[in-house]
């Protein structure tokens, strides 16, 4: 589903990507790991096609198709869905109107009809549930005041939405608390399918526990230096990064 | 001969015409007006009130000054630029005549929605109490006016009355041959518990210049309630000199809504004061440029008597090479304890070539009140951008959606359904939003 050839990023002309190579296959989940300034939110930022980041070098396959140079929103289109790490406040444009209008936008990317509107409350209504949300949440500005855990579970929500083929999870486990990282680890786990394949981005194996990986990848100075399955993330938690600091050397 | 003398001199033939139908105190305030006029002349750059606008390309013009009504227009031509969902008074002026074949007025009882000229040749007790009261006649738009206004709204609404439907003035230029200058004048008069809701627009309907001077004169009373919408939806080839006194009593509310989307230069001077306790004025615009475009928004609000509040919340889209102003004044003066007096102006410019000067003005005599004003001039944040891209809406919708956002609670007193999605439609397709809007939760 989504190839990664020798992939090279810098930003501002600071190399952050250094030869990448990553497989995602559907029906899988890999856990991204790797200390901070690894290069992990680039990554996923760069998949996602944010303009900031210059690509100098590699392929990004997704679907058997080049996408460097399609717009964020057809990349979106396509099936990629970025979980952010930090949630963007919009004042003014409630979470109803934002996923009505993310919805039908990409319906009609696909010569599809606008969502019926009971059609879209009926979806609306059943995802809140598997994210334990309150209705009253629909009508907010979206992420504006929320607190750490509602903007998490609003992204969440939005991917059970869009119903992606390959979702990224950049640190959807910083700023939850224990109850909250649960639900949002249960309505990713309840969306899992043979057909679509999730990304996980964290530095920590709690998520982990929740959200099991069929492969954990380590992410140091731009590159992946190490794969393996569930147990390499149990090591990391337990050891630390430096022991692969020093295989390195 | 300059645009000044011009009037200067066509002043004595139009007293001659109208000295026969106008009563002694109008033919002095006219002549009031002149003086003030002759002296002053238009306002200039050099003048601290109009720093950052330039009257002087307005005023360069050869303006036919004689307003000659077309009466070719049917009401299917002006329908487009009114609220049609609902049953309304209507009071259209065609090149600043009044066009009674196309107006639905309203003589009853307890309320008038009427031609100006009506009121004033009428010896109206209510015209005679307020007309150049409530205005700075000071200032040389307002006195120009004075000299030679003759036509415009004039609603009277008795106390305790609550007018049934929307008023709707709509001021349409469609001379095709000729720039036109026209000075118009509004008096509304609300009693003490009455209640109106008014619509002001004004439409260009053809290329050649229109430079319009209208000065609104409002009395609110005790306890009554005002709304004024106004929407300046010109054409480019358009000059607007907008100046409007509220004066309102203890315990009223007034709204005066400002919708600036354009035209050659447009001016707003809004000015505010409570003669009683407890009085609440709020003051909402929307400003949405492009081209070379250049609107200024100057308000004073003069809190002279304690417990009143005033709100301003005026919001900027520039784009292109257009230009906004905003100038807020407020003034509490000693006596004006627990005044609450809340200004904001927030602005978002497109492009490097778009600007606006702002600047707050508050001077504060009293030691116990709640003042506050705030600006923020900014761009749209890319950031939001590429959230809403990343969700599958493609840029274009992505920033029509935020500049709506931003726009959207300077919609938020509009409480008729109808003029509500008309004037949130106006919005919309200003900004070029393809979003189904009724919905959307303003």
């Amino acid at each position: 589903m989504l190839k990664i050839q020798d992939l090279k990023v810098e930003i501002e002309g600071k190399e952050i990507i250094k030869g990448l190579n990553l497989e995602i296959k559907k029906g899988e989940v890999h856990a991204i790991m790797g200390p901070n300034g690894a290069g992990k939110s680039t990554l996923s930022a760069v998949i996602a096609g944010r303009d900031e980041y210059e690509v100098t070098g590699g392929t990004i396959e997704f679907d058997g198709k080049d996408i460097m140079d399609l717009a964020p929103e057809e990349r979106a289109h396509a099936g990629v869905f970025l979980s952010f790490q930090y949630p963007v406040e919009i004042p003014g444009v409630s979470v109803t109107n934002f996923i009505k209008t993310a919805i039908n936008e990409s319906r009609k990317a696909k010569g599809l009809e606008a969502m019926e509107a009971k059609d879209l409350l009926k979806l609306m209504r059943e995802k809140q549930q598997l994210l334990e949300m309150d209705k009253a949440f629909m009508s907010r500005s979206i992420n504006e005041g929320f607190s750490g855990g509602e903007k998490k579970r609003n992204e969440i929500f939005q991917m059970a939405m869009l119903d992606p083929k390959l979702a990224i999870l950049d640190e959807t486990d910083s700023g939850l608390d224990i109850d909250a990282l649960r639900i949002v680890a249960n309505g990713v786990n309840k969306l899992k399918s043979e057909d679509n394949a999730v990304m996980v981005i964290t530095h920590y194996q709690r998520l982990l526990d929740h959200i099991v990986p069929d492969f954990v990848h380590v992410l140091f100075d731009g590159k992946i230096v190490k794969s393996g399955d569930k147990n390499l993330a149990l090591e990391l938690e337990d050891k630390g990064y430096d022991w692969i600091k020093q295989e390195l050397k | 001969m300059n645009l000044k003398d011009k009037l200067i001199n066509s002043f004595e033939q139009f007293t001659q015409n109208t000295n026969g139908s106008e009563s002694e105190d109008v033919r002095t305030k006219r002549a009031e007006g002149m003086a003030i006029f002759a002296a002053q002349g238009f306002p200039t750059m050099k003048e601290e009130e109009w720093k950052y606008t330039p009257l002087n390309k307005s005023i360069k013009r050869d303006y036919h000054l004689k307003s000659h009504e077309n009466t070719s227009l049917r009401s299917s031509d002006i329908d487009p630029f009114l609220c049609t969902g609902i049953d309304s008074y209507r009071l259209v002026f065609v090149n600043g005549v009044f066009n009674k074949s196309l107006s639905n007025i309203a003589c009853q009882d307890t309320f008038f929605v009427t031609n100006l000229k009506d009121a004033y040749t009428g010896e109206s007790e209510v015209f005679n109490q307020y007309f150049g009261k409530l205005a700075d006649t000071q200032q040389s738009m307002v006195a120009l006016n004075t000299a030679f206004a003759q036509e415009g709204a004039f609603v009277y609404v008795k106390a305790g009355a609550v007018v049934d439907k929307l008023v709707q003035i709509i001021y349409i230029n469609n001379d095709k041959s000729e720039a036109q200058l026209s000075q118009v004048r509004n008096l509304f008069v609300v009693e003490d518990r009455a209640e109106v809701q008014i619509l002001e627009r004004h439409q260009s309907l053809t290329e050649a210049y229109a430079f319009t001077n209208v000065v609104t004169e409002t009395s609110v009373g005790k306890e009554a309630h005002f709304k004024h919408f106004k929407v300046q939806n010109n054409l480019d080839e358009t000059t607007l000199v907008d100046s409007t006194f509220v004066r309102q009593g203890a315990k009223s509310s007034t709204l005066v809504d400002t919708f600036a989307f354009g035209g050659d230069l447009t001016r707003n001077n809004l000015h505010f004061e409570f003669s009683g306790e407890h009085a609440e004025a709020n003051m909402d615009a929307i400003t949405l440029l492009k081209g070379d475009t250049i609107v200024d928004h100057h308000t004073f609000v003069d809190h002279a008597v304690p417990n009143c509040q005033s709100n301003q919340l005026y919001k900027g889209i520039y784009d292109e090479k257009s230009k906004g102003v905003f100038n807020g004044k407020v003034m509490v003066r000693k006596d004006a304890q627990k005044t609450n007096a809340f200004q904001q102006n927030n602005n978002l410019l497109l492009t490097d070539l778009a600007a606006i000067d702002t600047k707050p003005q508050l001077e504060i005599f009293a030691d116990d009140v709640a003042c506050s004003h705030g600006c923020t001039i900014g761009q749209l944040d890319d950031e939001a951008l590429f959230y809403m891209q990343s969700r599958g809406i493609p840029i274009k919708e992505a920033k029509a959606f935020l500049m709506f956002a931003f726009a959207g609670d300077t919609l938020k007193n509009i409480t008729i359904p109808e003029l509500k999605e008309q004037l949130i439609n106006l919005v919309a397709k200003k900004l070029n939003v393809n979003l189904e809007l009724n919905e959307l939760d303003l």
